[in-house]
């Protein structure tokens, strides 16, 4: 029994962490993590619900080898997102930037929350108004 | 009354918003690239490697830059009508071959016809990301002054080319 529950364990214990590339890395640890942080943040156009980390598509493994020549070129991120989305869109980032087309997704979660919020306090306060000793209706 | 209403009134605003947004198709991407300066780009030729094509190809004239692929399902639909469309002399056509192989390329237009006045040979799809490609076939319509007028995506076809490039292409002749 023990040693069932140890290979379960075990099992439990691997995660899928392989890497797509695995000849994919830069000899600076902070370029590497630069590198993992950004790819984990663009799409894949390619296969939509998939960041170009996560897929191994063509498009995505050329994408991620020209964010890889552009990080050793020294752009900053902010300028490797730019060029990103200058050819495929605010789309391609996972996390759009806030601007003009994007601002409806920045605010719309405020929006619902003030808006739940809003409706909620009606109702409280419509219950609140309500005699104390109110029963529920007969047979409710 | 207010009960009911307020609930119907949000409902109604939120219907045309599903159908619109459930009646696209999210695999179809706007290009960010329309109405400006189409990207740069020189590169070998698929047929002859020693002359190049790029931008200085069409400088000056406008053109059709289709995007395609000997692996891709959707150019070999569309070729009928690359054909037809190079045939009738409407608009040079020029081909963008995309993360392909160099011999195969070759074999297809052999074997099925070369519509392209030259096809660049985009062996590492370097230039497709500067054109924001994503997925073979892909159709630009670039203007004489080097203005991307529009971008199809998919297969063309005598339908699509009507509704969506004639009009572009007969205005821009008429303000020459």
């Amino acid at each position: 029994m023990k040693t069932v529950f140890a290979m379960i364990g075990l099992l439990l214990l691997a995660t899928s962490s392989y890497a797509i590339d695995p000849s994919e890395s830069f000899d600076d640890p902070e370029l590497q993590a630069r590198y993992e942080k950004i790819i984990e943040e663009v799409r894949c156009l390619k296969c939509q619900n998939q960041t170009i980390k996560d897929s191994n598509a063509f498009l995505a493994a050329d994408l991620r080898r020209e964010i890889r020549r552009m990080l050793e070129e020294g752009m900053t991120d902010a300028e490797i997102f730019d060029f990103l989305v200058e050819r495929y869109g605010d789309f391609a980032l996972y996390r759009p930037r806030a601007s003009g087309k994007t601002l409806i997704l920045w605010i719309a979660p405020a929006l619902f929350l003030f808006g739940g919020a809003f409706v909620m306090w009606r109702i409280l306060r419509r219950r609140m108004a309500m005699p104390i000793d109110d029963e529920p209706a007969e047979g409710a | 009354m207010s009960r009911y209403l307020v609930p119907l009134i949000a409902f109604a605003i939120l219907i045309p918003v599903f159908v619109i947004g459930l009646g696209k198709d999210p695999s179809r991407l706007p290009s960010p690239l329309l109405q400006k300066p189409a990207p740069q780009f020189e590169l070998p030729s698929v047929t002859d490697p020693s002359k190049t094509v790029g931008s200085a190809s069409f400088e000056n004239q406008m053109a059709v830059i289709n995007v395609w692929a000997t692996w891709c399902v959707g150019c070999r639909q569309e070729h009928g009508f690359l054909m037809q469309l190079a045939q009738s002399g409407t608009i040079p056509i020029y081909g963008l071959n995309w993360r392909d192989n160099q011999a195969e390329a070759q074999r297809f237009l052999q074997q099925l016809g070369n519509p392209y006045v030259d096809s660049a040979f985009d062996e590492d799809g370097r230039v497709g990301i500067d054109w924001g490609v994503y997925g073979a076939p892909e159709t630009f319509l670039v203007a004489a002054d080097g203005t991307v007028l529009f971008k199809q995506l998919g297969p063309l076809n005598p339908s699509l080319w009507e509704q969506n490039f004639v009009p572009l292409i007969e205005a821009a002749r008429n303000t020459q």
